[in-house]
């Protein structure tokens, strides 16, 4: 069963074209990794696939009606905002919002404990620091409980040990039959931990397919402009960027 | 649990402000008698009783009410303490319509003809805001239209004062428009109440996607709250809400500012949570400010909205110095 099916997907910000016709298919057990430099697009592309800004072509989710999609799709902003001192309880408590608050199988508890979060369940959100906050707010998006989850630059900002957990948890997440698309800056993580990559270039997918098939020198060099090794072990590949080439 | 033990502690205290708002007035009544006449209605007493008092202390009760919900669902959809709900423009313009209404003397035509005018005036400042912040568009739109629109029925507030030939009628404007619940019978009561339950049924349902605003607008309308139908329940709920209170009441500033304030940290700071408690706060607070007004200085006709700015105002910079290492 199908995901996410987006065909011919356009937005265009004023005239200048931001994604530009993109069509990309998400199936169960998929953990994708949406990569590219600043401005190529990933964030747009993500919003305009849940209908969140106007768009062109076709998009599975954004048809459907607001709360069925909520049910379908967990989105997880950039921005991490929390306006008021809840507590992280109520705050990861709010992703069972499209469920009118009712959580019959327990996905705030086992979202509070997937994020290592219980020891501060009763704190205030807006006492946490950064990296706490952003895990609480991961804890929000899981507890939705949705067979899809999208996440824009999840990772950035958490200390190494967390981006790794995280990371592990969203593997997980595809693993257990769910799908994960997430932006990520950290190319070695993604190469590491993703099923699938999806590169965007200047609001075109340039390159889509398992890591060690689509990074290689030549389009490192095209989309980032970086020189980097990448080798193997048993758990995956290795990769170090080792400078720039521009 | 706690959020049920706080709210019925706050009716508890409202109930019991109404009851001394009954008994508090310049014919010296005893609690016994004073309840007998109200309920039976008899007599001299009875028509003070039901035609004076019982209208005071109702409408204490719905304007604080009115202006503690709508000060809460603004601070909530707009993630700001220091929305109130006079920020739309709802106040001044229905302020500009009751001076109008002052100064043409269209006011004396009856005792409805001022909430009447205030209320029109209400009207077309949401007209005017739906038209300029448009259904959909982002809340910042909302705020300077607000704005903007506060500044013109200010200004036009002021010219009627600068032109104003009479010094009675002028003297009258700037009286009304400090506030206040004395003279006001079950009339004003009778054309409050369905605006202000209207308010109240439109605000009351906001709860949720209030709670998922916190973590922005993006997040809440990916949890499939509909911004769009969110925000005119807001609008139009507290233009009924505050354009009814403003009708019968006058400008009562500071009590939509602080008593969400006062109340937040009770109910875990939750918006959905907010609502009903500061309903419950407001009629409170206005209530105490009534009865003050009425015990403090009983000849003088202490405007009810300069004592709730005067004990508001230096409330709200206590807070702030108490709080001001956690907003940082």
């Amino acid at each position: 069963m199908t995901l996410l099916s987006l065909r011919n997907i356009t937005v265009l910000r004023g005239r200048r074209v931001v994604v530009d016709d993109i069509s990309v298919d998400v199936e169960p057990h998929e953990f994708v990794g949406l990569i590219g430099p600043n401005g190529a697009g990933k964030t747009t592309l993500m919003r305009a696939a849940l209908g969140l800004l106007p768009y062109r072509g076709q998009t599975t989710l954004a048809r459907m009606p607001p709360v069925a999609r909520a049910r379908a799709c967990a989105w997880l902003p950039q921005a991490r905002e929390v306006a008021w001192a809840i507590t992280v309880a109520d705050l990861v408590a709010l992703g069972r919002t499209p469920w009118d608050g009712h959580d019959p199988g327990g996905a705030v508890p086992r979202a509070l404990a997937r994020m290592g979060l219980e020891g501060m369940a009763l704190r205030s959100a807006t006492a946490l620091s950064g990296g706490e906050q952003a895990r609480a707010l991961i804890a929000r998006a899981l507890a939705q409980d949705t067979p899809l989850l999208l996440a824009d630059e999840p990772i950035a900002g958490l200390d190494p040990a967390a981006q790794i957990r995280t990371m592990q948890i969203f593997a997980d997440l595809a693993h257990e039959g769910r799908a994960v698309i997430a932006s990520i800056h950290d190319l070695g993580l993604a190469a590491r931990h993703c099923t699938r990559l999806l590169i965007l270039s200047e609001g075109r997918l340039v390159a889509d397919g398992p890591p060690d098939q689509v990074l290689d020198a030549a389009l490192l060099d095209r989309v980032f402009g970086l020189r980097a090794r990448i080798g193997r072990d048993k758990d995956g590949i290795l990769f170090q960027a080792l400078g720039v080439t521009r | 649990m706690r959020y049920r033990a706080l709210l019925a502690f706050l009716a508890a205290i409202v109930a019991g402000l109404m009851v001394v708002s009954l008994l508090v007035g310049p014919a010296g009544v005893g609690p016994v008698a004073g309840i007998a006449a109200l309920v039976d209605g008899k007599g001299a007493l009875g028509l003070v009783m039901r035609e004076i008092r019982l209208p005071r202390a109702l409408l204490g009760a719905m304007v604080g009410g009115a202006l503690g919900v709508s000060g809460a669902a603004m601070q909530g959809f707009l993630r700001n303490p220091l929305a109130e709900p006079g920020l739309i423009g709802i106040s001044s313009s229905s302020a500009l319509g009751a001076v109008i209404a002052l100064q043409s003397g269209f006011a004396a035509v009856s005792v409805l003809a001022l909430p009447g005018a205030a209320l029109a005036g209400a009207v077309v400042a949401v007209a005017l805001i739906l038209m300029l912040a448009g259904p959909r568009g982002p809340s910042l739109t909302l705020i300077l239209a607000g704005v903007a629109i506060s500044a013109l029925a200010g200004s036009f507030t002021s010219l009627v004062l600068n032109l104003s030939p009479n010094p009675f009628a002028v003297t009258e404007i700037v009286f009304w428009m400090l506030g206040s619940l004395s003279d006001r019978s079950m009339q004003h009561v009778a054309m409050a109440a369905p605006f202000m339950a209207v308010g109240a049924l439109l605000l009351a349902p906001l709860g949720r996607g209030l709670d998922a605003l916190t973590l922005g607008e993006d997040a809440a309308e990916a949890m499939g709250v509909r911004l769009t139908r969110l925000r005119l329940m807001l609008v139009l709920g507290t233009a009924a809400l505050v354009g009814s209170a403003v009708a019968v009441a006058g400008a009562i500033g500071f009590v939509g500012l602080v008593v969400p304030h006062i109340l937040r940290p009770f109910v875990g700071a939750r918006p959905s949570r907010l609502l009903a408690a500061s309903a419950l706060g407001g009629a409170a607070m206005l209530l105490s400010a009534d009865i003050a007004v009425r015990i403090i200085a009983p000849e003088r006709d202490l405007k009810l909205g300069v004592l709730t700015a005067i004990i508001g105002a230096p409330f709200f910079l206590h807070l702030i110095w108490r709080t001001r290492g956690q907003i940082a």
